[in-house]
């Protein structure tokens, strides 16, 4: 298969790195969530949260299951009222508008083909709704089959198509009405991995040619890293964290993002000194005592409580002691390891028993293992990829 | 050339000896077996019976062959009773009312069934335990009970027609038992879980998230319902359909005792025949058509369950 083909369109050619609205104090949002909160029998599922979503973006609001993020999007769609709180669409409040007159258009987790249509039947389904004219729809639904490569199926069931058609035909139906927001519900969950892959770009591309604000709901942190312009990581009904994927990844707020937003290690240590000017810290790790440098920002004083936290693939291992400025250096012992072809994880187990994971490249081009079991080994980090937690 | 390496072992499945075999093949034609006892079996003899002449002997119907006989005539099978069946108007009145009764009965049950089943489907778990419990708790009690208590209801003296006099709606009491409303009444109130349950089945397990993909495209809750829901639920409409059709068709206690002198179904003409005229072969030859009559909706219904496509 190739890659979704471009739609003609009238938006005008943005460049990806360049379009950051959010950072834009003037810039007014296309979707306003206000202390939005839903609750089920009393429970809440969404608690007070506030967001703007500006045009153009592709969102991604991730969590894992039970956090409210399905719960959130369907307050989007219209599926369910909201218990307080409100939401601005494009300036317009969308309390009491209900789900089949707003202007947002919703991509199922199962899909919801209609099993009882063929493909160009459920595509159409929208439009004629509307009460389109007939020749009309046959021209927008060629243009959308076109789309997402499905031409030669328009008169096909569902049942007779494979999970990644069925994926294209519940995108089709969903863009052909030309929404403002298009909703996602873990979009790409129910697809294999390397269609994932394929489909994460076309979407991409998709996103970026119609200039429509797209919402996408997912748990895979993997997929919210590589489609979105933002990303809201979400637990127990709150937002934990909004940024870029870079920012949320590297600069987590908190353990619960820093963990749920791929592997990391933590290290409980007590802070020694604190320059409140240059914001750098000094402290040491619980056991071994071992002194380390980190930017921190926040209030921290010495003699607090911290987390350090690093990421696997920050972390270098070698087999002889490395020298260099501002580098945290431990000793351990290979203790488990998985070969993946391009790297390889480490679990190592350092002088004081803590197990630190370790992600390294495998750069040269060998079948014989770089490290084996048992092997004694220096693993060491910059002082820079020191993130500093407190909660 | 070289010699082929197959061995002369027998493979047999792991685990499988004779008599493992043996009982999973009597397993698996056990319902055969039944059907063949209690359907096909029962059937051959009445179609056997629905040949021949009626006597006044025990039992009242000739033999078919006389081996015996010195005449050269002794296949005494005849077409004679299904002849008669078209010559007198009676049984093609009763075939027809029976239809007619069964498919209007058919539709009001599909009418209040739909509904009650739908409410059923989309109640809470707790709730939708509680209404089926009472959609099936009536089969608790006898059904002929049933029929009997409706009489009581319906009856000149009855519960219905002391509350009209009573409230002052009407001055004398209304015929309501021994006519054809009471039938369907009957019909109607015995079949309808036969209606809710295969329909709540097909409707329970449908994917709301169609719904909410319809209404998200701009279908309005009817237009939902018409699009959606409805044609999705055509297997669970013809399974209680048939479960009604089919058993009221036939029916004899119901038109028998809550039915006027004319509303004869085939059932109690097939009831007359055999016990009041005792001719069992014609009998015999109303039953072999009713069959025929019942047979084609259902081969309709399992082309139409064969031609689906496997979800």
């Amino acid at each position: 298969m190739e890659t979704i083909k471009t739609m003609k369109t009238n938006q005008p050619t943005k460049s990806y790195v360049a379009d950051t609205p959010w950072l834009d104090r003037e810039a007014t949002p296309f979707i306003q969530i206000k202390n939005l909160s839903k609750n089920f029998d009393g429970t809440p599922a969404v608690a007070n949260i506030d967001l703007n979503i500006y045009q153009g973006e592709l969102f991604t609001i991730l969590g894992g299951s039970g956090c409210g993020k399905s719960t959130l999007l369907r307050m989007l769609a219209g599926f369910e009222t909201p218990s307080a709180g409100q939401i601005i669409i494009d300036g317009k409040d969308m309390a009491g508008i209900p789900a089949y007159d707003r202007p947002v258009n919703m991509m199922f987790q199962s899909y919801a083909v209609f099993p009882h249509m063929t493909v160009a039947q459920n595509i159409s389904y929208g439009l004629k709704k509307d009460g389109i004219e007939k020749s009309q729809i046959k021209n927008r639904v060629n243009e959308m089959l076109e789309l997402v490569q499905l031409s030669a199926l328009g008169k096909r069931k569902p049942h007779q198509l494979s999970g990644g058609q069925r994926q294209r035909v519940a995108l089709a139906r969903a863009l052909i009405k030309k929404p403002k927001v298009l909703l996602l519900d873990e979009p790409l969950a129910a697809l294999d991995k390397k269609l994932r892959e394929q489909t994460q770009f076309e979407l991409m591309n998709l996103q970026y040619e119609l200039g429509i604000t797209f919402v996408v709901v997912t748990h895979d942190q993997e997929e919210a890293m590589t489609l979105s312009s933002r990303v809201a990581v979400m637990n127990e009904g709150r937002f934990i964290q909004i940024g870029t994927p870079s920012q949320v990844y590297e600069s987590p707020n908190n353990k619960f993002v820093a963990d749920f937003f791929g592997t990391i290690n933590f290290f409980n240590a007590t802070v020694q000194n604190a320059n409140q000017d240059s914001k750098v810290l000094c402290a040491t790790l619980e056991k071994t005592g071992t002194k380390l440098d980190a930017k921190f920002d926040g209030n921290i004083h010495p003699g607090g409580q911290i987390t350090i936290a690093v990421r696997p693939e920050k972390i270098s291992i070698t087999k002889n002691n490395p020298e260099g400025e501002n580098l945290t250096v431990t000793k351990g012992v290979v203790e488990d390891l998985a070969y993946y072809g391009n790297r390889s994880i480490y679990r190592i187990r350092s002088q004081s028993g803590r197990i630190i994971q370790v992600s390294a490249q495998n750069f040269a081009r060998s079948e014989q293992l770089a490290l084996e079991w048992d092997d004694e080994v220096y693993l060491s980090w910059n002082s820079s990829c020191n993130v500093v937690l407190t909660e | 050339m070289n010699t082929s390496h197959a061995t002369n072992e027998v493979i047999k499945p792991l685990g499988m000896n004779f008599r493992d075999a043996m009982w999973r093949k009597f397993i698996t034609y056990l319902p055969y077996l039944w059907l063949l006892l209690f359907f096909l079996a029962p059937f051959i003899i009445v179609l056997k019976i629905s040949f021949a002449t009626p006597i006044v002997a025990q039992p009242p119907f000739t033999e078919l062959f006389d081996l015996d006989s010195d005449t050269s005539q002794w296949w005494l099978a005849s077409w004679e009773n299904y002849q008669f069946l078209t010559e007198d108007n009676l049984y093609w009145v009763s075939y027809f009312k029976s239809i007619k009764v069964a498919f209007i009965s058919t539709i009001i049950c599909l009418l209040i069934g739909y509904p009650m089943a739908y409410g059923i489907a989309r109640a809470t778990p707790i709730k939708r335990n509680i209404l089926l419990m009472l959609v099936i708790l009536p089969f608790w009690t006898s059904f002929l009970l049933r029929v009997y208590a409706w009489m009581g209801l319906l009856g000149k003296n009855g519960i219905i027609n002391s509350a009209l006099m009573h409230i002052g709606i009407v001055d004398s009491p209304l015929q309501l038992l021994y006519t054809d409303m009471a039938v369907y009444l009957g019909i109607v109130y015995t079949y309808i879980p036969f209606m809710i349950l295969p329909l709540y089945a097909n409707l329970e397990k449908m994917d709301t998230s169609l719904h909410d993909a319809a209404a998200d495209l701009g279908a309005r809750p009817w237009q939902v319902f018409i699009n959606i829901t409805l044609p999705l639920s055509i297997p669970g409409i013809l399974a209680g359909s048939l479960l009604v059709f089919i058993p009221a068709i036939g029916e004899y206690v119901i038109p028998a005792l809550l039915g006027g002198l004319d509303s004869l179904m085939i059932g109690r003409t097939l009831y007359d025949e055999f016990f009041v005229n005792r001719d069992w072969p014609l009998a015999s030859a109303v039953a072999t058509i009713l069959l025929l009559i019942l047979v084609i909706p259902i081969m309709l219904f399992q082309r139409s369950q064969r031609d689906k496509p496997q979800s």
